[in-house]
Parts: structure tokens; sequence; C-alpha cells
């Protein structure tokens, strides 16, 4: 038993390998953030984490970082959900994810969900930072609670920059020790999945895209530079999933 | 410097034109999420932590010198929304002639140049609260409470509630707009070394996603 919790550290490096495809020079990670690299479908390279023990626990400390140079493609995705879990250990875990995506580079970063349970307590920071020509989607869902379950604290800042300047920078922070009103009506309402879909485009510089309403609690949204938003509240992950999945369909529709 | 500039830039006859914004209480009213004086309170109680806590640091750093331009910058980064960020512009350009009117000087004239279509709302209001002489304190208590107290006198029209309940929500909330208020002065004091990510981002999805649904509406009280 450890009363300092488990530190991981994983990277990846993508780069073009001149002959239209993707390589990884560095694919490191272990124990809870093993890296798996997956079949490559075109010039993309793909990722699997494979979470080889549970986990974020408390006093975990946890880190990935992906850096996609110019002319490559990566995809990155998860085995199965993260469980944020209570811990041995003293105070909150934290998960911090950086990504750097370079000019004429595209970053595919879709994880599956983080699920809160009862008692963890997590703060996970996502940073993306994309040159002017970089390309990304980014997927973050978070869950609270496994069924039934009343959720852990949980806070999860995103930040999106392109060229130094940030496009997005939203933290939202729910569970037992929030500030007030997190689950009310300016908060989450009860609702107990919690999404968002960030979408890079150079194009939509030019283009930006039209706000629209899936339902009552999703907006696909411009943000302040070449950017979308897809911004969804559920009642539960296979409705958030849905939701954004035809947010994205319809984002790939129009282009 | 007179610390009763505060009074007059926190006087809900102030004309700044928020009387027209309900600070997202008509969608929540509309979606039945805002029925009583209990869930306005727990409505505000969100907002205050959320879009009141970022305001109020928007408008203390202003206060404390940081380049209104990096903070207008760091606003839009906070505020996905485009119809929250234009109506937070359209009352950065009203606040703007209001403030010019009360306390004349350059920096006001200057930003008045810079962000012709209005800058965020609580930019102009840290400089307007710099140019009366007041404190970025003061600057944020004027912010987180223009959080609360928007929706809250927007409820009363909203709902017929009474105007009596919506003031004890207010009185209610003033302990926690005071932590706010200390919170976002202390993140608006590490600007200067750290720059606007310091910056509290706190966010409530319901408050943006809300925000565009509204907007959308043919008819409605509220701009927003």
């Amino acid at each position: 038993m450890t009363a300092t919790g488990v530190r991981a550290d994983a990277r990846i490096v993508a780069r073009a390998d001149g002959r239209g495809g993707t390589a990884l020079p560095v694919l490191d990670g272990d124990g809870p953030l093993a890296l798996r690299r997956t079949r490559s479908a075109g010039c993309e390279a793909r990722v699997m984490v494979v979470g080889a023990m549970s986990g974020p626990l408390g006093g975990d400390r946890f880190s990935l970082t992906a850096s996609v140079t110019e002319g490559a493609r990566l995809h990155v995705g998860s085995a199965a959900a993260t469980l944020a879990l209570p811990g041995q250990a003293k105070g909150e875990a934290r998960y911090d994810v950086r990504l750097d995506v370079a000019d004429d580079a595209e970053l595919h970063w879709l994880p599956e969900q983080l699920i809160s349970a009862r008692g963890s307590d997590l703060h996970v920071t996502t940073r993306a930072e994309l040159a002017a020509g970089a390309r990304l989607v980014l997927r973050e869902e978070q869950v609270l609670g496994r069924a039934g379950e009343e959720p852990g604290r949980l806070t999860s800042r995103l930040t999106v920059r392109i060229a130094g300047r940030a496009v997005l920078d939203q933290e939202l922070a729910c569970g037992p020790g929030a500030p007030g009103g997190w689950d009310g009506p300016a908060g989450l309402a009860g609702h107990r999945a919690v999404g968002q879909l960030v979408v890079v485009r150079p194009e939509f510089a030019g283009h930006p895209v039209e706000p629209q309403l899936l339902d009552e609690c999703t907006a696909l949204i411009p943000l302040a530079g070449p950017a979308a938003l897809v911004s969804a509240v559920a009642p539960d992950a296979l409705r958030l999933r849905r939701l954004l999945d035809a947010s994205l369909a319809s984002l790939d529709g129009r282009t | 410097m007179a610390r009763a500039a505060l009074l007059v830039l926190a006087d809900g006859r102030f004309p700044a034109g928020g009387h027209a914004h309900s600070g997202g209480a008509e969608a929540a009213v509309k979606a039945g999420r805002i029925t009583s004086a209990a869930n306005l309170e727990d409505f505000c109680r969100g907002r205050l932590h959320t879009a009141g806590l970022v305001a109020g640091a928007l408008a203390a750093a202003a206060v404390l010198g940081v380049d209104p331009g990096d903070l207008d910058a760091a606003a839009d980064a906070r505020t996905p929304s485009p119809a929250l960020r234009t109506a937070a512009r359209r009352l950065g350009r009203q606040l703007m002639r209001a403030a010019r009117a009360g306390w004349p000087c350059d920096e006001l004239d200057a930003l008045a140049r810079r962000f012709p279509k209005g800058a965020h709302q609580p930019v102009v209001l840290g400089l307007a609260a710099r140019a009366a002489g007041l404190g970025p304190d003061d600057a944020a208590y004027c912010a987180a409470y223009e959080s609360v107290s928007g929706p809250a006198t927007a409820a009363v029209r909203l709902l017929s509630l009474d105007p009596f309940d919506a003031t004890g929500v207010l009185a209610r909330l003033a302990p926690e707009l005071d932590r706010v208020a200390v919170t976002a002065v202390e993140a608006a004091r590490r600007v200067p070394d750290e720059g606007v990510d310091a910056l509290p981002a706190a966010s409530g999805p319901l408050l943006e996603v809300g925000a565009e649904w509204h907007a959308a509406w043919p008819v409605r009280l509220f701009a927003s």
C-alpha cells in the first residue's frame, strides 16, 4: 500500500515518415497509462491508451503529452473509461494532458469518458497548443458517478490555444465540495453527463460554423477563432455520446 | 478618490443597459429550472461562482492596469456562447457611454477607440472603476453583485415573484459574494506575473447553452 500515490507519465511524438504516413518515434507509457500502437488508417497513426491499473486514485499524479509535428496525423483513443476513485493517499489526484499540434498536422483526441466515482477527488487539466495551420478534434466527457452513484469531486479545465491565443478556457467544478450551485439551474440541473467537443480547422477563420441547437441542452457554436465547440449536458453517458457523435457528423458533412 | 463612486457604478439605475438582460434567468424560467425563490437562489449561486467570479476577476485585473486587450481576449475564451459574447460587448459599449459621462478620461477614450463595437462589459467596468478612483476589490464586488442582481430582478418580472423574496435571495448570497470578490481579486493580482491564464475560467454549461437557445427565440422579454 502506498501513501504517496502513483506517478505515471506518458509521452507520444508523431512525425511524418516522409512516405505519406505517420511514425511514432516516441511512445512511452506504462502502468495506468500504457500505450499501444494500433492499426493505422491511411496516413494517420493510431494510439490506444490501455490503463493497466485502475485509477487515478487519490494522491496519484498522471500526465500525458502528445506532440504532433508538421505533416503528421495522430489519432488517440482509450480502451476503456477512466474511473476516478478514492485512494489511500491523501489529497486530490491530478491528471494533466498537454497536446501540441504543429502546422499542417492533425490530432484526433478521442478518449473514453471520465467517470467520477463517489469519494474521489480529481483535478484534470487539458491544454492544447495549436499552430495557426493545425487541425484538432478533441472530445471530453465527464460522467458524475457510476450508475445511480453520488459523484466525487471533479475539477476539469480545458484550454485551447491557436497561435498563442486562447480560443477556449473553461473550467467545470462539480461534486461534493465544489462551489455552490454546481448542480443547480445554472450548473448541471441534475444532469449526470457533460461533454465538450472542440473542432479546430484553419478554414473556420473565413467560414465559421453557424450556431446550431441540437436540443435544449446541446449547442454547436463558433468560438472566437477558427474553432467550433459542441457543448452538451445530458442525463447519462450514452445520450451524451450520441449527441456529440451527431454533432461531429453534422460538422463533417459541412465541409 | 471617492468611495461613494462605487454606489453610483453599482446602482441599478446607472444607465448602462443592464435592466434589459436577465443573466440567463429567462431561459432557465422557460426551461422550468427556475420556478420559485428557492431555485432562483440556487441559480444565482451557480452564476455567482462561475460567470460572477470570472467577471469579478476581469474587472479587478482591469483596475490593476492589465492590458484591456488581453483581458478582452481572455473574456472571449471564457465565453464560448457567441450570443453571450455579443451581449457582453453590447453591455460594454453601453457602460462605456455612461462611464465616459461620469468619469471622462484618456484611458476610457482609448478603450472606446480600440473596441468600437464594445469590449466585454467586465473589462469596461474595471476601467470605469479605475477612472472613478476605485480599487480592484470595488470592481470585483460590483461585477459579482451584478451577476446575481440581474437574474434576481429579472425573475421578479418573469415569474411575478414577490420582490421581497428576490431581495431575500440577494441578502442570503452576500457572504458568498464576499468570498467570490476576495478570490477574484487574488486571481487578478497574479495576472501581472502569470498572465491572463491566472484568471478563473469557471463555467456553467447550461448558462452557455441556454443563452444560445434563448437567442434563437423569435420573441423574448430580455436581450439575454
